[in-house]
């Protein structure tokens, strides 16, 4: 385990100019600092705060997840105080339910990961009840030149509000995978942020399938020049369903990049899907380069996707930015070619929206995982689409 | 023996403009075994009546039928009329993100013949079937058309024709946009298609060049929406020396 020392750029707050935006808010550990929302704020408009369950009234409670652990050679998992947490560094709640789980959660999870894992560390977090409310904070530190793959699995049902923070060396290399596989009833709002060293990689894979209401704030920005993240998601959102991703890319370095990607599906009257996309790149980060992309299919009537991408530039000297959103129906076009080949319009439809997700699926590289995220999809399709008559 | 039968077919679209007929009365026979050219100029409705054939949802037919071997394919859906024997490949053929060409094909092989192939033999046939296009094994891993040359997507479609192995083609353009070696290989595709002798195919195109690799049977000239004219070899090399001026001041009287 690396040790936390003064030069620690991690630990050390980024000093940078304040941006005036509403799409950002200013960090702060404080909850003071983050007012109860109305929900006609910016960063809170498109959430149903009623479904909250009172997270944020930010009552405490002590209620846990269950955590199951397999954790390879080179990762270690203990308990910290909020204060050496937050000593740790990274980036500090950027909205109030960050906040609230920081002072709430009585502690923080530590995982460390040092050296080149030779298998994914697996992480499962379970709950059996909505009543009680689980306030998370974790940290994740991941040393200089690590490499590591790294999935936090939830499963079950919950009301969990929760802040990780990813603190990861120069030139690491870390694959983070959220899976969100709640039951109907779960609410989850968690912040990720995530602090990339100099030449770091991560790529940050959401998929989130489960749950009544998911609210998903991801939050980058770079400790040295070079680093890279990859930003990658996928939703399915079902009758009912609340599924809401948002992303701020700060730009706070030279030559580093974004890549923003995420997809969705909606099926079923009031499914609620939310993409925001923001980016920053500041006067600092001169020669970066960044992308977002979003893509909603939607699959029947009574669904609504909302996709925001936003990008501010404050320096003229940039490699490359864009964005692009859609949302659509399937393709006439796609669908006819496929049935013009025989393929029958269920399984037409199949292979596009297979196609559609298998893009960012098969990128993990976790052969179980892609097979597991592949079946459910398959099974959420079931009941729109149908299943086909022709075996596979 | 089969026959693909177009009888009195008339069809619009849906235009921004409203309703604009396309096809006026389309008379065709084809018998397999047979190769019909079809030529005529731009906008003429050729693609219109491939299209329609095939079932393309834009396309509205309001009179006329279409018979393989006496049933009519306009009840049927569009993957229907595919299982029942026909196969278009098209002057624009679509790009389906993220859908495998190998997964593609074995999905459409398994939906025409209703079981699915054999695993062994199936990679070699569609190994071999890209080879002889000349499209790179590594293209089954590709999404399909996605990124794919025009040249490569016409290949593409014909790679299809030769693993479907359908009862009747309908070859839109499939020329146009190859160059001279595309050609010949695409040429010798369909060649070793309708040899199958049982077969029939109706080639849809703009140039005589493709009917020096490909002995048309019959050539018709389409114009406005029908057939202005049908007959062999000659009529296409006429065409060739004189344009379709005539056929369409003819058919504009
Ligand atoms: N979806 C559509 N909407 C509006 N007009 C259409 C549509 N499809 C075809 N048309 C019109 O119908 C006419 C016939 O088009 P079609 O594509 O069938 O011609 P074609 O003979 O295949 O031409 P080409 O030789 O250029 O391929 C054209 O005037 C075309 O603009
Ligand atoms: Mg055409």
């Amino acid at each position: 385990m690396t040790t936390v020392t003064e030069t620690d750029a991690m630990a050390s707050a980024l000093e940078l100019e304040h941006v005036e935006s509403h799409l950002h808010p200013e960090p702060s550990y404080d909850v003071a600092d983050h007012p109860k929302p109305t929900g006609r704020e910016e960063i809170w408009r498109f959430t149903p705060l009623k479904r909250l369950r009172g997270l944020l009234d930010g009552a405490s409670s002590d209620a846990c997840l269950q955590w199951k652990e397999e954790l390879p050679q080179g990762v270690t998992l203990s308990t910290i105080s909020t204060d050496e947490a937050k000593a740790l560094g990274g980036i500090a709640p950027l909205d109030r339910l960050a906040a609230l789980a920081v002072e709430n959660a009585g502690g923080a999870a530590l995982l460390t990961i040092d050296g080149e894992l030779d298998r994914p560390a697996r992480i499962t977090l379970s709950g059996d009840t909505i009543d009680r409310t689980v306030w998370g904070h974790i940290v994740v530190k991941v040393a200089p030149f690590a490499k590591a793959t790294l999935l936090f699995d939830h499963v079950g049902t919950a009301t969990y509000a929760a802040n990780v923070t990813y603190l990861v060396g120069d030139g690491a290399q870390l694959d983070v995978v959220n899976l969100a596989d709640w039951q109907d009833d779960a609410v989850h709002t968690v912040q990720n942020g995530i602090s990339i060293g100099r030449d770091a990689a991560v790529r940050f894979f959401e998929f989130t399938l489960g749950g009544d209401l998911v609210r998903s704030s991801t939050n980058v920005d770079y400790r040295g020049p070079g680093g890279s993240v990859d930003l990658l998601g996928v939703y399915f959102a079902d009758a009912g369903q609340h599924l809401e991703h948002r992303q701020f890319v700060d730009h706070t370095a030279p030559k580093t990049r974004s890549n923003v990607e995420y997809k969705g599906a909606l099926q079923g009257q009031d499914a609620h899907t939310v993409w925001i996309g923001n980016v920053l790149i500041r006067k600092v980060a001169e020669g970066i380069e960044t992308f977002e992309q979003n893509d909603n299919l939607v699959l029947t009537d009574g669904a609504q996707a909302d996709s925001v991408p936003n990008l501010e530039i404050e320096t003229g000297d940039i490699e490359g930015a864009g964005h692009a959103s859609t949302t659509g129906r399937f393709d006439d076009m796609h669908l006819f070619y496929l049935q013009s080949r025989g393929i029958d319009p269920t399984e037409a439809k199949r292979l596009v929206v297979h196609g559609f997700f298998n893009d960012i699926i098969r990128r993990i590289g976790v052969e179980d995982l892609q097979d597991r995220l592949m079946a459910a999809i398959e099974e959420e399709l079931a009941t729109v689409v149908g299943t086909p008559e022709v075996a596979r | 023996m089969s026959t693909l039968e177009i009888k009195n077919l008339h069809v619009s679209v849906e235009t921004e403009d409203g309703h604009k007929q396309i096809l006026r009365g389309v008379d065709l026979t084809v018998n397999s075994g047979e190769v019909h050219a079809i030529m005529g100029p731009n906008g003429s409705g050729k693609s219109t009546l491939a299209y329609a054939v095939a079932g393309h949802p834009k396309y509205d037919v309001t009179d006329g039928e279409v018979l393989l071997d006496g049933v009519n394919l306009l009840d049927m859906t569009v993957d229907e009329r595919a299982r029942a024997g026909l196969f278009l490949a098209m002057q624009y053929p679509v790009e389906v993100p993220g859908v495998s060409v190998a997964n593609f094909l074995r999905t459409a092989k398994t939906a025409i013949d209703g079981e699915a192939p054999k695993l062994r033999t199936w990679v070699k046939d569609v190994n071999a079937a890209l080879e002889r296009m000349t499209l790179d094994p590594s293209f089954a891993q590709r999404s399909v058309n996605e990124g794919f040359s025009g040249g490569e997507k016409k290949r593409h479609e014909i790679a299809q024709l030769e693993l479907l192995n359908p009862k009747f083609a309908i070859l839109d353009e499939t020329d146009s946009g190859l160059d001279i070696d595309a050609l010949r290989v695409v040429s010798e595709g369909v060649n070793r298609y309708s040899s199958q002798g049982d077969r029939g195919v109706l080639l849809i195109t703009h140039y005589t060049r493709i009917l020096n690799y490909i002995q048309p049977d019959y050539v018709h000239v389409f114009v406005a929406g029908r057939l202005a004219e049908t007959g062999g070899r000659e009529l296409a090399e006429q065409l060739e020396a004189e344009g379709y001026d005539k056929f369409v001041k003819a058919a504009a009287v």
